[in-house]
């Protein structure tokens, strides 16, 4: 939370008069499973970035095509909805997730990655 | 050149909409309000104005369109009554809370129950302390003139905060009156072009209105909201002094009626002080020093006004067209705070009146007075005038 | 046509359109990716948003002071009332493109996003009222299926045999005994409307409806699958797959009414028993380990089907027969812009 202002220093009737501006707010501090990227075996479907619920997913314009580059983790909450929507992660025959190892995102526990 | 025109306060309400050609006016009907919108609406349907009309299905939707109109930088206007503002009253706070510069006429009227189409104050007086400047007119006349004079005050940048225009339902409303009215034009330059503060259609500047403000804002807000309440009488009289100019009438922040060298001192908001100023006219006549003070604003409630006019007067009656249910009537309760800080002070006597349309005739009045002349005032007595025991 | 995920991501993968990260709403939560899908639709067709929210789930959790997940004109005013309030908006900008202030080429698209509480219930007037004036408007309901805002208690849309805290399952009630109300067919009640459902897991149609509500001459009202994954007692990666399952159970069929013309929009061979939807979700399982389980499911499986096999028929009848013509420019109220 930034500093908070007297009354004298804030725009009237509690207008919030920078748009966007929520976007400072961290929200990855809640996750709990941490998606993690596979280039390897992604097909920039762009499923994940259409679903995500906070616009967590990385995308850049490789020759004018957009490309995952992966999680942007100031924001994304962990929910797993892109591991969710991912077609590489279902066998297209059997219905059946693949193999971790065959993913384009898997989801991990945050503890994985505390530092000790 | 003025025109001296006999009509009824409804229509000196919509007259003045009218010449102020505002950008939308979305209403609801409820009696005693109706008139006005049907006039106005007649109005938009002549083309006179360019108003955009909502006819909405509620007063809930009527004050809840308005604030939508107004966030986004048009000039929104909206009138009501009694239950009608009642329904309203959630987002009347809304309003000033998001510092809109609406305009309201309220024609008065008793709030149910039992359901009554007429004249009292409880509508306004439940709404005392949601942020709103209030005007109160005595006629039709002053009814026209403060809603010429309203949006130059909610709009101004000290200010901004809504208006309601009170004028007594029926009476003023729907009593036909001579009223002056002003050129069209003198009126459009009056009334001039709205300085729009961060307007919602100003794509190129997105606004967030009516954010979720916790315990770490809310408070500031609200101390924002006292400010502005407090530039309001300063506002108030510079804009009423340019107004005496176009006009020749002169408005401050009460009306003083033979209050100079009085002893006895009258206070009510409202057509009634008509009566009294008529009651104290034939007074005068037997010797007495009597006088009326007419607040011509109630919110804000200017403290200071009060205090220099009614220290070292023999007595103060204040009149209520309303009751505070277990607790003082709204206006006696505001006067008699005030008093307190006054140097020499008078005797006060509350005298409720009026309720649901019940008649005010100069014999009660005159009764009020003559239990000041006697000393038979009792400070926390609340007395009652035209009620049968 | 709506742009496929590719386009759609090489138009916007550098913006946030309307909304932006950073929100609180719960991690999973539908609401965020349906205000993105139609803004981008909107956005993507050249119209700028201008956003109202009814008081709820997304209206506190997107703009908790000083915060603002808005980087759009946005005005929240109160719970019941985000009907009007657009009313006034938009009347705004008719009074001010009449007068010059605002230039006559400008396209805004107004949207009003309410929650079903917002919407069915106290809500209803308010948006009736606005619909019946004909404003130029986008009504997008996030059908959550309850006043998840405050901790899951029952509305007017609450399906039968869901838990709630209002209608919780008890050892004599078995939660919400009525119906949900159909409230598509109520907006579709009104004349010289456009009205459709939407879910997340046909994200085309989705689309497609909301370009066809841009393009329509008068209000529209969406109503949007929209999974409570904490009150829904689903997992937090669920909200597309329980919107899949709701389109093949025919718990949420997918169809639109214009002008009083059905249309099913996505027409469902086989479909799964509802009982697969009413078992994925743990709201449903206190009610599933009642005796009258069963005939809970088998009503509701008889009001899902009959419910489809009726709108089939009124897509029959009604084929190429609209209640009428679009409104004349004469007697329209607000069609000085098309949106």
């Amino acid at each position: 939370m930034a500093e908070l202002k007297g009354w004298k220093d804030i725009p009237i009737g509690g207008l919030v008069v920078e748009p966007g501006s929520a976007k400072k707010y961290q929200t990855g501090t809640w996750r709990v499973l941490r998606p993690i990227f596979q280039s390897e075996n992604c097909i920039n479907c762009m499923f994940c970035w259409l679903y995500c619920p906070d616009q967590s997913i990385v995308v850049e314009l490789v020759d004018g095509k957009p490309k995952m580059k992966g999680f942007d983790y100031y924001s994304c909450k962990g929910c797993g909805l892109c591991a969710n929507v991912c077609p590489k992660n279902i066998d297209p025959k059997t219905k059946q997730p693949v193999a971790d190892e065959k993913k384009a995102i898997i989801m991990k526990p945050e503890t994985d990655f505390v530092e000790e | 050149m003025p025109l001296k025109q006999a009509i009824t306060g409804a229509e000196a309400v919509a007259y003045a909409m009218k010449q102020i050609n505002p950008d939308v006016v979305a209403a609801y009907p409820i009696t005693p309000q109706t008139p006005v919108v049907e006039y106005f609406a007649k109005y938009v349907a002549d083309g006179v104005v360019d108003t955009e009309m909502i006819p909405v299905e509620s007063e809930h939707s009527a004050m809840s369109a308005v604030v939508g109109a107004a966030a986004s930088g048009a000039r929104a206007f909206t009138a009501t009554a009694s239950v009608g503002l009642a329904l309203m009253h959630e987002v009347v706070f809304i309003a000033a809370s998001l510092r809109l510069p609406i305009v309201m006429a309220v024609a008065n009227r008793a709030l149910s129950g039992p359901i009554n189409i007429h004249c009292d104050h409880s509508d306004a007086m439940a709404e005392r302390d949601s942020g709103w400047i209030q005007l109160w007119a005595e006629n039709a006349q002053e009814a026209y003139d403060f809603t010429v004079m309203a949006y130059r005050i909610a709009e101004h940048k000290d200010v901004r905060l809504p208006v309601m225009v009170n004028f007594d339902g029926f009476i003023i409303s729907h009593g036909v009156e001579v009223v002056e009215t002003l050129d069209d034009e003198l009126i459009k330059n009056f009334v001039g072009k709205q300085e729009k503060i961060y307007p919602l259609l100003d794509t190129s500047n997105p606004v967030t209105y009516g954010s979720i403000d916790m315990y770490d804002y809310y408070f500031e807000h609200k101390r924002q909201q006292v400010e502005a309440m407090k530039h309001v009488p300063r506002v108030f009289k510079e804009i009423a002094e340019e107004f005496a100019k176009i006009s020749g009438r002169k408005y401050d922040l009460v009306d003083e009626y033979m209050l100079d060298d009085a002893e006895y001192v009258m206070i009510a908001l409202g057509s009634t002080a008509g009566t009294i100023k008529h009651t104290i006219n034939e007074l005068r006549k037997e010797g007495k020093k009597v006088g009326l003070l007419k607040p011509w604003m109630f919110r804000p409630f200017s403290k200071a006004e009060y205090q220099r006019l009614l220290t070292g007067r023999k007595a103060v009656v204040v009149l209520d067209r309303s009751a505070s249910f277990g607790a003082e009537a709204p206006l006696y309760q505001s006067v008699k705070s005030t008093i307190y800080e006054v140097a020499s002070k008078p005797q006060m006597g509350s005298y409720v009146y009026g309720l649901g349309g019940r008649d005010i005739a100069p014999h009660h009045i005159r009764q009020a007075f003559e239990d000041a002349f006697s000393g038979n005032l009792i400070v926390d007595e609340e007395r009652y005038l035209g009620l049968r025991e | 046509m709506p742009l496929s995920a590719i386009d759609l991501a090489k138009q916007f993968y550098d913006k946030n359109p309307g909304i932006t990260p950073g929100h609180r709403l719960c991690p999973g939560c539908a609401a965020p990716t349906i205000v993105k899908i139609a803004l981008m639709t909107a956005i993507a067709n050249g119209y700028e948003p201008v956003v109202a929210l009814a008081t709820g789930c997304l209206e506190v959790s997107t703009t908790i002071y000083p915060y603002s997940a808005w980087n759009v004109p946005y005005i929240h005013n109160a719970f019941e009332n985000v009907s009007a309030t657009i009313s006034g908006v938009e009347t705004a900008f008719k009074a001010a493109k009449k007068r010059g202030e605002i230039p006559a080429d400008k396209k805004l698209a107004f949207f009003a996003f309410g929650g079903d509480g917002g919407t069915y219930d106290i809500g209803l007037q308010s948006l009736s009222g606005a619909v019946e004036r004909g404003h130029k408007f986008i009504y997008i309901v996030y059908d959550n299926e309850g006043y998840m805002n405050t901790g899951n208690q029952r509305s007017g849309s609450t399906p039968t045999g869901s838990d709630t805290t209002t209608a919780p399952v008890g050892k004599k009630m078995s939660g919400k005994v009525q119906l949900k109300k159909n409230i598509v067919e109520i907006m579709a009640a009104h004349e010289n409307v456009y009205v459709a459902t939407v879910a997340l897991t046909d994200t085309f149609d989705f689309m497609k409806k909301i370009e066809k509500a841009l393009a329509f001459d008068g209000p529209s009202f969406i109503a949007a699958h929209s999974a409570c994954v904490r009150f829904w007692r689903v997992a937090d990666d669920q909200a597309v797959e329980t919107s899949k399952l709701a389109v093949e159970t025919l718990y949420w069929p997918l169809y639109e009414v214009e002008r009083g013309v059905y249309r099913v929009t996505k027409k469902i061979k086989d479909p799964k028993p509802v009982s697969e939807y009413i078992k994925s979700q743990g709201r449903f399982s206190a009610m599933l380990k009642r005796p009258d389980a069963q005939e809970i499911i088998d009503e509701l499986q008889q009001y899902v089907t009959a419910r489809y096999e009726r709108l089939l028929a009124l897509e029959e009848a009604t084929k190429d027969k609209p209640v009428r013509g679009p409104w004349s420019k004469k007697d329209v109220q607000t069609d000085e812009h098309a949106m």
